[in-house]
């Protein structure tokens, strides 16, 4: 499971960076979202992966061995939960600008750093 | 004990009141005065800290390391403090020329969630926590960024933002992998654990990934592109309120990073750091040399002073990162009073291209001395702050023999002068171009220059009573070099 697991994140991080080195500014975020999830499963992953468990302790289960550690899955929770903001926000913003230009194209992008 | 949380709650508090009232009349006083109550907030802590030694509150009642915990030491203190300044005068120098277009409670909003991010980063001892606050730091900017909705803003915004996610990410999955490798996230805890680790190549993966993703935030080089491409762009209020605060968090936190836990491979490190901290100073100065534009210069000497930082830190002495911790604190301040000055010589003249303005000395006498004082405290003139702090990093560097730093140190000196000079000459000295002949005849009031007056008096202050500020500083360089205390703190020696 964590051979599989390790090579969705390596293909995840593939297909993101491929996406964020694209011309288009829609490529670009969805590049952003295929990172944010790579990144999210690898926290999961690195953590250790236990199958069948809860997180929870309840009145009867009071070893550790019955138990999922519970700490990634909320650190994961709380990451998707930004993410999902974060890639809003791009959105929003993104919807903003080719209001204003009109264009999609990351090399229009040049006026901020020129030499004026 | 609870008061440890007051920086979060103050900001919070005033953010929702700012949501709740949406009145620019009654934003124009909660502003200033908020900022005032966390620079209170900051002082009791400070005196607390100086009462108690290193205070710290386990939230939600859960023991360190299980909980996540807030701590508060000399460096955390420090940087609270000026950061309330900071907030205290950006909050003036808003009221009175924030441009019109961006409603005031609207600013003001984002003012004190950021502000909220920017303490919960300086006072956190948990690293995921950490990780939330720069996301409340770092949504609050975006949106400050593109506030103006302009054309310019929207790309500086979209730069910006692209790769201060990318940086994100990295800071989530170098989290990750060093949980998966020590199982906990707690600063002390890691500190503990990673005290007498001797397998170097097993933490180095995840201490690469904080060191980029906190790299791409203090915009060191190469990882700086975000910062001249969109520091430009927004409204000057917000621009000054960033070089004051955004990148020093970033500091602030490979500071703490580097010296708690990350200890293991420190010859590999300390490499490192210095070659990027002198490749941050050389071409910061020079990109900074090559621009006739006020917000553009400043923007690339944020970045060169970065690199002092960072050297600071790379030399690894008690008095380097006492030297650093003090140019962080000058620089913050001087930077800030840079951007203000720059911010008042266009509402004067109407444009930040240094080649249409001119005269100002003969025009306005004080806003040039006002100027003058921070702009020679970053090129490092004495008696004014960042004199002293200069010769605490090139003394700390001498003396354990890195004299390449310290020579490249002196040297970008001199392009932080020439830059200074050029803004000197271009804008005060020179006389008004003809051709270009503005019209704008602004009388800046009292209210304009008391901002820029508080940082100027500030930063002579801390040159002309360095000694006590120099053994604050030393006190928290000892701290950090030594973090027993810390950790101790945290972990109230319980058994675990």
């Amino acid at each position: 499971m964590e051979i599989l697991i390790a090579i969705l994140v390596g293909v995840l991080y593939a297909a993101g960076v491929y996406m964020l080195l694209r011309r288009s500014i829609v490529k670009f975020i969805i590049g952003i979202i295929f990172l944010s999830n790579a990144t999210n499963l690898l926290v999961f992953l690195s953590a250790g992966l236990v199958q069948g468990k809860p997180a929870f302790v309840n009145s009867t289960t009071v070893d550790a061995s019955q138990l999922a550690d519970p700490t990634p899955q909320a650190l994961v929770l709380t990451a998707i939960v930004i993410g999902l903001g974060m890639v809003v926000f791009i959105l929003a913003l993104k919807y903003k600008y080719f209001e204003i230009t009109g264009t999609d194209d990351l090399d229009q992008l040049k006026q901020t750093d020129s030499h004026p | 004990m609870n008061s440890i949380a007051l920086p979060l709650i103050v900001p919070f508090a005033l953010a929702i009141l700012l949501l709740a009232t949406r009145s620019d009349k009654l934003s124009r006083w909660i502003g200033p005065l908020g900022s005032i109550a966390m620079l209170l907030v900051a002082l009791f802590l400070n005196y607390q800290l100086q009462q108690q030694g290193v205070i710290s509150l386990n939230t939600g009642g859960w023991i360190a390391p299980f909980g996540i915990v807030l701590v508060v030491d000399h460096l955390s203190s420090l940087m609270l403090i000026v950061s309330s300044v900071i907030a205290f005068v950006i909050s003036l120098y808003a009221n009175q020329n924030l441009s019109d277009e961006i409603p005031l409670s609207r600013f003001y909003f984002f003012f004190f969630t950021l502000n909220m991010g920017v303490n919960g980063a300086f006072i956190t001892g948990d690293v995921f926590n950490l990780y939330v606050w720069f996301e409340v730091m770092l949504i609050s900017s975006f949106v400050l960024i593109t506030l103006g909705k302009k054309k310019e803003q929207l790309e500086g915004g979209i730069k910006y933002l692209a790769l201060n996610i990318i940086g994100s990410m990295l800071f989530l999955a170098g989290l990750g992998l060093l949980y998966g490798k020590t199982g906990t996230l707690n600063m002390a805890h890691l500190a503990e654990i990673l005290k007498n680790d001797h397998q170097a190549a097993l933490m180095n993966p995840s201490s690469v990934l904080f060191f980029v993703a906190f790299g791409i935030k203090a915009a060191v080089f190469p990882l700086y592109f975000w910062l001249p491409s969109s520091y430009h762009t927004p409204d000057i209020t917000i621009s000054s309120l960033f070089a004051g605060l955004l990148t020093k968090v970033g500091v602030y936190t490979l500071i703490r990073f580097f010296t708690l836990f990350f200890v293991q491979d420190q010859a590999f490190w300390h490499n490192l750091l210095l070659i990027v901290a002198g490749l941050t100073m050389v071409s910061g100065g020079m990109a900074a040399a090559s621009y006739y534009e006020t917000r553009r210069i400043l923007s690339y000497h944020i970045i060169s002073q970065i690199g002092y930082m960072i050297m600071g830190l790379g030399i690894f002495t008690p008095l380097a990162i006492a030297g650093a911790i003090f140019f962080t604190i000058h620089n913050m301040i001087a930077k800030t009073g840079t951007f203000i000055a720059a911010g008042l010589i266009a509402k004067i003249k109407g444009t930040y291209e240094l080649k249409d303005v001119g005269g100002l000395y003969k025009q306005n006498p004080l806003l040039a001395i006002l100027f003058i004082i921070p702009a020679f405290a970053l090129a490092g003139f004495p008696p004014i702050s960042g004199f002293f702090a200069k010769f605490m990093l090139l003394k700390a560097g001498i003396e354990s023999g890195q004299y390449l730093i310290t020579a490249v140190a002196l040297l970008t000196g001199f392009l932080t002068l020439y830059s200074m000079i050029k803004i000197w000459n271009e804008a005060f000295l020179k006389k008004q171009p003809e051709a270009n002949t503005v019209t704008t005849h602004v009388k800046l009031s009292f209210a304009d220059y008391l901002p820029l007056a508080i940082l100027a008096a500030a930063s002579l202050l801390m040159g002309i009573f360095a000694s006590p500020i120099f053994e604050y500083v030393m006190e928290a360089g000892n701290q950090l070099f030594e973090p027993s205390e810390y950790i101790n703190a945290v972990l109230k020696n319980e058994a675990l």
